[in-house]
């Protein structure tokens, strides 16, 4: 399938980069899936750098949860091939997953259970000791200012205390790969602005490489490597400024408009 | 400043780390029951009505000859005991099954599938914390039955214990299977009237295969070749101490290939299709 004309893909920036820095965080390879006969991604491809922040942006249905549930193997890759630092996730999941820390759209905290709790389960499940665990989730919960709640029940949080519980919770068995599927919806400005604050500061101190989903614009600045995502298909990839200037575009919201724009013209020109 | 250091990923799992998931998986399944005080009573309170009520109405009405196991004429309420504990166990799998079309419909499942252990290794974990939580059920039963003198020997306590674990894997196991192809969480309701209730009343959990023959051959066969007719005598014969070989092929058996199914069946994304995965598609 041909791509429209309206696509601007920034190969040059993922080839120089894997020439001069080795193995992406995240290299996602010709990957397409269909529901039946709906195709929900076509031939998708880009990868994520360590240390650098990939927003991935898209309306609601351009395919980003699709995306993600194939990186965390959630579904099967029918087409195409996804590697976490060179681990192919349908050859070697383990090595692959173990890399990952993920943080899903809807809430996966368990309610009934405390902040403490959820977390030493989490740690349980990648193999983590106990000793180990509590030492780690004391520290992240601090860090997160929430030590002072371990004992308490999940449900009694707020939205945004809930997000800053699951990224802690993502972060613990110290992945080098984070993936943040719309994680701020629903969420007042303030708490959008913490949580997008805190991400960013994991980029720069610790060096993880973060693709972070979302529909919102104003999460997206112009340093961030950008994938647009719309109806499956990515439309352009690259650094967020490279995007917006080669759309002639003033901001991110404006370049978005005319590549969505351009692809459905186009789409309706070839149909 | 980036402080990228990239260490060369280890492949495999140690035995301790396969040892710290199960144990987890089954801590957490062990305080979600805890925390679910209802889903307790209401499992013990169920058989504890049929032995009650059902097996004083019936005392009279069912004379029990002398059958393996059992050495002498028996109250109809020592009789059904093995098969009231093999019912809790019985609406326990089928509740496990339950809260995973739940989970995988409400995400949490997928906290369980993305760890790095193999997809088998945790669906496995997740059916053996079903299991021993179905255990505790049993033995809080048989301390409440103790006292309307359902009274094994001491030694019957522990020797039933393999059995308990077995049964409880093959009822979870098929559990599984079953939520396996369901879609939806409002389709097992119905599913369950045409699996718990038939299984419980097609067996010897009430009544000895012999009377069911008496009354119907067809029948008869039918009881014998249920699944859950020989997790009842595997448990009514571990329960005094003594071992019947048949059943616990049987038990053995299914539990494999219904564990072997289950674990190929899980589809993941089932529950995720259906409203798109987190929201859209």
């Amino acid at each position: 399938m041909t791509m429209p004309s309206a696509t601007i893909i920034n190969q040059g920036d993922v080839a120089e980069r894997r020439e001069a820095g080795g193995v992406p965080a995240l290299a996602i390879d010709g990957i397409s899936h269909s529901y039946g006969t709906r195709r929900a991604l076509d031939n998708v491809s880009f990868d994520v750098q360590p240390a650098s922040f990939t927003a991935l942006l898209g309306l609601n249905g351009a395919g980003k949860s699709t995306l993600f549930s194939l990186i965390t193997r959630l579904f099967g890759v029918q087409n195409g091939r996804i590697g976490i630092f060179g681990h192919d996730i349908g050859r070697a999941p383990g090595e692959a997953l173990r890399l990952l820390g993920v943080v899903f759209q809807p809430r996966t905290l368990d309610l009934d259970l405390s902040l403490a709790q959820n977390l030493l389960y989490h740690a349980a499940l990648h193999g983590i000791s106990r000793r180990e665990a509590r030492l780690r989730s004391e520290e992240l919960l601090a860090r997160i200012g929430l030590a002072d709640r371990a004992g308490n029940k999940v449900r009694n949080l707020s939205g945004g205390q809930m997000r800053r519980l699951e990224i802690a919770r993502a972060l613990l068995h110290r992945p080098r790969l984070l993936l943040l599927d719309e994680a701020t919806v629903g969420l007042d400005v303030k708490a959008r602005a913490d949580i997008v604050g805190h991400v960013r500061q994991l980029v720069t101190e610790q060096g993880i490489g973060v693709l972070w989903a979302t529909h919102l614009f104003d999460e997206i600045t112009p340093t961030d490597d950008l994938v647009v995502l719309h109806q499956g298909r990515v439309l352009a990839k690259g650094s967020a400024t490279r995007v917006i200037a080669e759309t002639g575009a003033s901001d991110v919201n404006a370049a978005f408009a005319r590549l969505t724009m351009q692809h459905s013209a186009a789409r309706s020109s070839e149909s | 400043m980036s402080v990228t250091t990239i260490t060369p990923a280890r492949t495999g799992f140690s035995a301790n780390e396969y040892l710290t998931c199960l144990t987890g998986i089954v801590w957490r399944e062990g305080l979600r029951f805890l925390h679910q005080r209802e889903r307790f009573v209401s499992a013990l309170v169920r058989p504890l009505v049929w032995l009650f009520i059902f097996a004083a109405g019936f005392r009279q009405v069912l004379g029990i000859s002398i059958i393996p196991p059992y050495e002498t004429y028996i109250p109809y309420e020592v009789y059904i005991a093995p098969g009231l504990m093999a019912m809790i166990q019985l609406f326990n799998g089928m509740q496990s099954s339950l809260s995973m079309v739940y989970d995988r419909e409400m995400g949490n499942m997928r906290t369980l599938l993305v760890s790095p252990l193999p997809r088998w290794y945790l669906l496995f974990c997740k059916l053996l914390a079903g299991t021993a939580v179905s255990v505790l059920q049993v033995y809080a039963f048989l301390a409440v039955a103790w006292f309307w003198d359902i009274t094994p020997p001491t030694l019957g306590y522990l020797t039933v214990l393999p059995a308990l674990f077995l049964s409880g894997l093959m009822l979870g196991a098929l559990g599984m299977l079953i939520s396996s192809g369901i879609k939806q969480l409002e389709n097992f309701a119905g599913v369950m009237n045409f699996v718990i209730f038939p299984m419980f009343f097609a067996s010897s959990a009430l009544y000895p295969l012999w009377r069911v023959e008496e009354g119907s051959p067809w029948l008869a066969t039918l009881c014998e070749a249920n699944p859950f007719t020989h997790a009842v005598e595997l448990i009514r014969f571990a329960l005094y101490g003594k071992m019947n070989w048949i059943s616990l092929a049987v038990v053995g058996g299914c539990t494999v290939a219904f564990m072997v199914g289950a674990i190929l069946a899980y589809d993941p994304s089932r529950g995720l299709v259906r409203r798109g995965p987190g929201g859209e598609a």
